[in-house]
């Protein structure tokens, strides 16, 4: 096979686009996932394809008026959300789907019912994408790395826990607008590559695997973004030697690591179960100047109670064995190591 | 309990109302916290105990009266770094990953410009408030998997690693274990001991012993007490010696008493409890 794939202009530029939209939706993502908010990047979604047939309408760019479509809409649903009424969520159904049925009825009435264009901002058309196209991707997802990166943190605690960041003053209603402009400019840049239909899977998937295999908000971010490149990159070079749509692949492709963390996740936490032993009911909450001996080993601290060494896991203590012998076992008895 | 200057008042309430979208849940009160005193705040559901605490968060609305911090009046008071909020509600069970550390990090955000990276000092206050609240073994444990107990040491550890001059905690201890109860009441205690205010508001004064210094109790919207916790209890016993003969000597069962004294359990204390007992058993 080799690198013919790198031999066409048109793979070489779906390849970049693919790799700047795997690296920045998932780092909007996760915010999203936070908040319990999956599913509001289809709605943004269904909304940017009216701002996609107000630019066929009007001749001007449809990434443009999509944008502006898309961030009007992130910025409605933030104010609907913080008022809280019920009927917000009605509100918001009539807003999306009033969106993608206006853009199928404009697009299809200038462009005529048999245009290609619809399916493409649909379902994606990533081999289309120009060098035009990729200077407006490429300074989308800059924008959108730079300001995720730089408040990563403030996002991170406004979407953890409103309340508390408004008691100390942060901005929470700025922060959570932004994340809605993020949003939108997460959905106008995806559009291109997977479509308007596709969109919250590339910003949910890789953060759904991610969660799998990650220990920490940090790592789980690298992870999703790793795992966000690798089925766009992977999904634009399967379908190119699969002959399968794009947008379909890569999200297929995502889909598909997620389910292999899943499981590999699961068979690791069923070892880590058979081989790990919880110490016993354990009201007593181990820590320095405790009463009990603590003792180094490895990376962590065990507590010598009754002879036994309790590590801190979770809410509970394991178990810990003996090492090198520097120590009786405990088969020597009720060994009191408990001092004054 | 007279206000005793301006300056040394943290708190400083005059006849205030606070509650939500305009309409007011507490009104008309009057209330002095002073630097170092650790105030419980007491009350049945709807009291209007959080109703105030949230409202000196500016988390609703100051409808009326006067309201001081620091002895700025509320509208105009910034400084929000000195008051550090623990929230009642389990906030941490996550929908991503996250660890101690990240959580009590977000506490020396309002420090920080936005574009500032962790600074030194930011790191030490947070290993200090993971050490006194005794989570420093468990900095790296993803949160969701610690007792609730152990979630309200993170949300009291997030707090401190802000540095606040006053403690509002909204129900530290509800719905906590008893062995993580234990844990919670050494960690108030040793935070007792830097003199950092507090203003805790609880239905469980027995997890508080020895912590508390005044306890204020309100009900329907107002202060009905105000005093020492040896007052509370005299108060609470002669609540219940009144109770007692509206019904005739009736016998009355522990949980008719709306807060029963021996809670408080300190050695002064239990006098009209067990005086009260050998009456009625």
């Amino acid at each position: 096979m080799g690198m013919e794939i790198l031999a066409f202009d048109f793979m070489r530029y779906a390849l970049l686009a693919a790799l700047l939209v795997g690296l920045a939706a998932p780092l909007v993502g996760i915010f999203l996932v936070q908040r319990r908010l999956s599913l509001i990047g289809d709605g943004m979604g269904h909304v940017a394809l009216a701002g996609v047939a107000i630019g066929v309408l009007t001749d001007q760019q449809p990434v443009l008026t999509a944008l502006v479509a898309a961030a009007a809409a992130g910025v409605a649903i933030e104010l609907i959300r913080m008022r809280g009424r019920t009927s917000g969520d009605v509100a918001l159904a009539v807003m999306f789907y009033g969106g993608i049925a206006a853009g199928v009825v404009i697009i299809n009435r200038v462009e005529g019912s048999q245009t290609s264009s619809l399916t493409g901002y649909l379902f994606g058309a990533i081999t289309t994408t120009t060098p035009g196209d990729l200077v407006i991707f490429a300074a989308l997802s800059g924008a959108i790395v730079v300001v995720t990166m730089l408040l990563r943190q403030r996002l991170f605690a406004v979407a953890g826990d409103e309340e508390y960041a408004r008691a100390t003053g942060l901005p929470v209603t700025a922060l959570n607008l932004l994340l809605s402009v993020l949003t939108a400019v997460t959905v106008v840049v995806a559009m291109r590559v997977v479509g308007l239909l596709l969109i919250s899977a590339l910003m949910i998937v890789p953060n759904a695997a991610a969660q799998q295999v990650a220990r920490s908000f940090r790592s789980a971010t690298w992870w999703a973004v790793g795992f966000g490149v690798l089925s766009s990159v992977g999904g634009v070079v399967t379908s190119f030697y699969a002959d399968t749509a794009t947008g379909g692949t890569i999200v297929l492709l995502a889909i598909g690591l997620f389910l292999v963390t899943a499981g590999a996740a699961g068979i690791v936490r069923g070892v880590a179960a058979a081989r790990h032993r919880v110490a016993e009911r354990h009201p007593h909450e181990h820590g320095p100047g405790c009463g009990h001996e603590p003792v180094r080993h490895g990376d962590h601290v065990d507590y010598l109670h009754d002879g036994h060494r309790h590590a801190p896991h979770g809410a509970h203590y394991d178990e810990h064995a003996h090492e090198g012998g520097s120590r009786p076992a405990s088969g020597t008895g009720q060994d009191e190591v408990r001092r004054p | 309990m007279r206000v005793t200057g301006a300056t040394e008042a943290v708190v400083r309430l005059r006849s205030a109302a606070f509650g939500y979208a305009g309409r007011p849940v507490v009104t008309g009160l009057d209330l002095t916290v002073r630097r170092g005193e650790v105030v419980a705040l007491l009350g049945p559901n709807g009291s209007g105990k959080s109703t105030l605490v949230r409202g000196l968060l500016g988390l609703n609305d100051h409808l009326g009266g006067r309201a001081e911090l620091f002895g700025t009046p509320l509208a105009d008071f910034r400084r929000r770094t000195l008051l550090g909020y623990v929230p009642q509600r389990h906030t941490l069970s996550g929908s991503v990953r996250s660890t101690v550390r990240e959580v009590v990090t977000t506490g020396r955000l309002p420090h920080r410009r936005w574009w500032q990276p962790l600074r030194r000092e930011d790191r030490r206050a947070v290993e200090e408030a993971l050490a006194t609240v005794g989570l420093l073994d468990r900095a790296t444990t993803d949160v969701a998997t610690l007792s609730g107990g152990q979630q309200r040491r993170v949300l009291i550890a997030r707090a401190l690693a802000a540095q606040p001059e006053v403690l509002i905690m909204d129900e530290p201890t509800a719905g906590v274990d008893a062995g993580s109860q234990l844990v919670l009441g050494q960690v108030l205690r040793r935070l007792v001991a830097t003199g950092v205010t507090m203003v805790v508001v609880t239905h469980e004064l027995a997890a508080l012993r020895g912590v508390v210094d005044r306890i204020v109790e309100m009900d329907a919207g107002h202060v009905t007490f105000d005093g020492t916790p040896k007052g509370y209890a005299q108060h609470q016993a002669h609540a219940v010696a009144a109770t007692s003969a509206a019904s005739h000597g009736h016998h009355h069962d522990e949980e008719l008493a709306p807060e029963p004294p021996g809670l408080l359990g300190t050695g002064p204390l239990d006098a009209p409890l067990s005086a009260r007992e050998r009456r009625e058993g």
